[in-house]
């Protein structure tokens, strides 16, 4: 990767790598490391909610006891919930074959 | 103040105990373990306030060292050879955190063969771990390397390493002035931790991955500390010489005024140069010696103008560094002169594993390399005390 000059320079970096602010991996969008993505069939659902317990990044939004999307911005593609939906609601597609 | 009789490693824990830091980790290596009895006798006897933490092993002694200076601990510990090679990971992550601990490395050789004695292939194995070096010549230099150390640290935010020559220092009884406890203390000062994790009211994350898009600027972050350490020496050394009434300086310059032939070297060895170079003054002989306490940062400018105007100087090493054109003390002291251009240089191997170096051994590389003013030098890596 080249260098990012919308990014500060070393001279405006804290000492030893730390991050001073709390709360921040919300800005890693960790979602950019996928290669699989869980395609979510809703009209199978049921709505027993284990993907939500199993995602081990919390990447299930869910909205008055019912499942949402899947949040992609965070989500890595590695296929837990598409292995444990008893439904088998949830398919892993290739990103480049997604969309 | 009166002079007390004793070893190197009592010097370095009456530092300690001067000091007092609030975390002690450590691990038993000879010959490092009497510091830590000396600390941990300190520590029983009601003397010291901080916290003796036994781990399982030198990797988990710089381990909880770093995460004690983190949380905003004061931090000092020991080590030598084997056991700062099993540190070595957490070496280089408590420089590049910018952790100011103070480590004294007393200098033995790396196995293998398996040795217990002096030489510096320990510490000079990560001279280029982001760590401040300095090197004592004798037990008073031991004890108060490790004071100026930790002032320097607090204000570099970089971690010293205090080395003193395993044996030779570390177990010779000396007569050792110890300063004021209350004098140490106020040149010390109070610790401010930068940023700490027990500052709970300002949560803050302590080395987080950093990728292709950070890493390098932190990097050049870091490296900037350590030529900022350089003046920053200047002045805790400023203020040390005027509290302490010394003369401390990254160099010491032993009879160099007007001398011609001069022999570079670090620790122990400096001690015995300098008896030579006081018989060969009488004699008449233009002969110097220029010892580095300062490694780390490099004193590159001081050593320049040490070392430009004179006429041949040998560079003592005791490492071994295979494979690379010289010692690493000459290698850098060689390239720090190469705009200077005139004084001929040339490299002593010695003192591996312990290996004796006496007045008679010094004296026969000052007559050597007087020869090289007048002619070629044949073979610029010298082996010296080593059997043929």
């Amino acid at each position: 990767m080249s260098a990012d000059s919308k990014k500060p320079g070393w001279k405006d970096l804290p000492d030893g790598g730390k991050i001073l602010k709390p709360g921040n991996s919300k800005e890693y969008k960790t979602g950019d490391w996928r290669t699989f993505r869980p395609v979510w069939d809703k009209s199978k659902c049921n709505h027993c909610m284990i993907c939500w317990m199993i995602c081990p990044d919390s990447c299930i939004l869910t909205e008055d006891g019912k499942r949402k999307e899947t949040d992609l911005n965070y989500c890595k593609g590695c296929g837990i919930c598409a292995e444990i939906c008893p439904m088998k609601c949830i398919e892993m597609k290739k990103e480049s074959e997604s969309e | 103040m009166k002079k007390t009789a004793m070893t190197g490693t009592e010097a370095v824990a009456n530092a300690m105990r001067q000091i007092d830091p609030d975390v002690v980790p450590a691990y038993p290596i000879t010959p490092q373990t009497e510091i830590m009895h000396g600390y941990a006798k300190f520590l029983s006897d009601g003397k010291v306030t901080g916290e003796l933490i036994r781990v399982e092993s030198e990797h988990s002694a710089m381990s909880a060292s770093v995460g004690a200076s983190c949380a905003g601990a004061r931090v000092m510990t020991a080590t030598a050879a084997n056991g700062l090679a099993l540190m070595w990971e957490i070496v280089y992550i408590a420089a590049s955190m910018r952790l100011p601990i103070v480590m004294s490395v007393v200098n033995r050789a790396l196995s293998g063969p398996i040795n217990i004695h002096c030489d510096h292939s320990d510490s000079m194995g990560c001279r280029d771990s982001g760590w401040i070096q300095m090197y004592a010549e004798n037990n008073q230099e031991a004890y108060e390397n490790a004071i100026l150390g930790m002032r320097l640290a607090e204000k570099a935010r970089l971690p010293v390493m205090s080395c003193l020559d395993g044996f030779i220092t570390s177990h010779a009884v000396e007569p050792v002035t110890l300063f004021e406890d209350q004098s140490v203390k106020d040149f010390i000062g109070e610790h401010i931790p930068d940023h700490p994790l027990l500052d709970t009211d300002n949560p803050t994350t302590h080395g987080p991955l950093d990728l292709f898009d950070y890493y390098f600027e932190h990097k050049r972050k870091q490296s900037q500390g350590m030529f900022d350490a350089k003046s920053l020496f200047k002045e805790v050394a400023a203020e040390y010489n005027q509290r302490f009434g010394r003369d401390i300086k990254e160099l010491e310059e032993y009879s160099m005024d007007d001398a011609e032939t001069v022999i570079v070297a670090l620790s122990s060895t400096c001690g015995t140069a300098k008896v030579v170079v006081d018989s060969l003054r009488e004699q008449g002989k233009k002969v110097g010696l220029l010892k580095l306490r300062l490694f780390r940062p490099f004193p590159m400018n001081e050593i320049k103008e040490a070392l430009k105007s004179r006429k041949v100087i040998a560079v003592l090493d005791r490492v071994e560094s295979f494979g690379a054109f010289g010692g690493p003390l000459f290698s850098e002291i060689r390239s720090a002169l190469y705009e200077s251009g005139s004084p001929k240089i040339v490299n002593y191997i010695y003192g591996l594993g312990g290996r004796e170096i006496d007045t008679k051994m010094i004296e026969r590389v000052y007559e050597e390399i007087e020869s090289y003013k007048n002619k070629e030098i044949e073979e610029y890596i010298k082996y010296l005390g080593v059997r043929e």
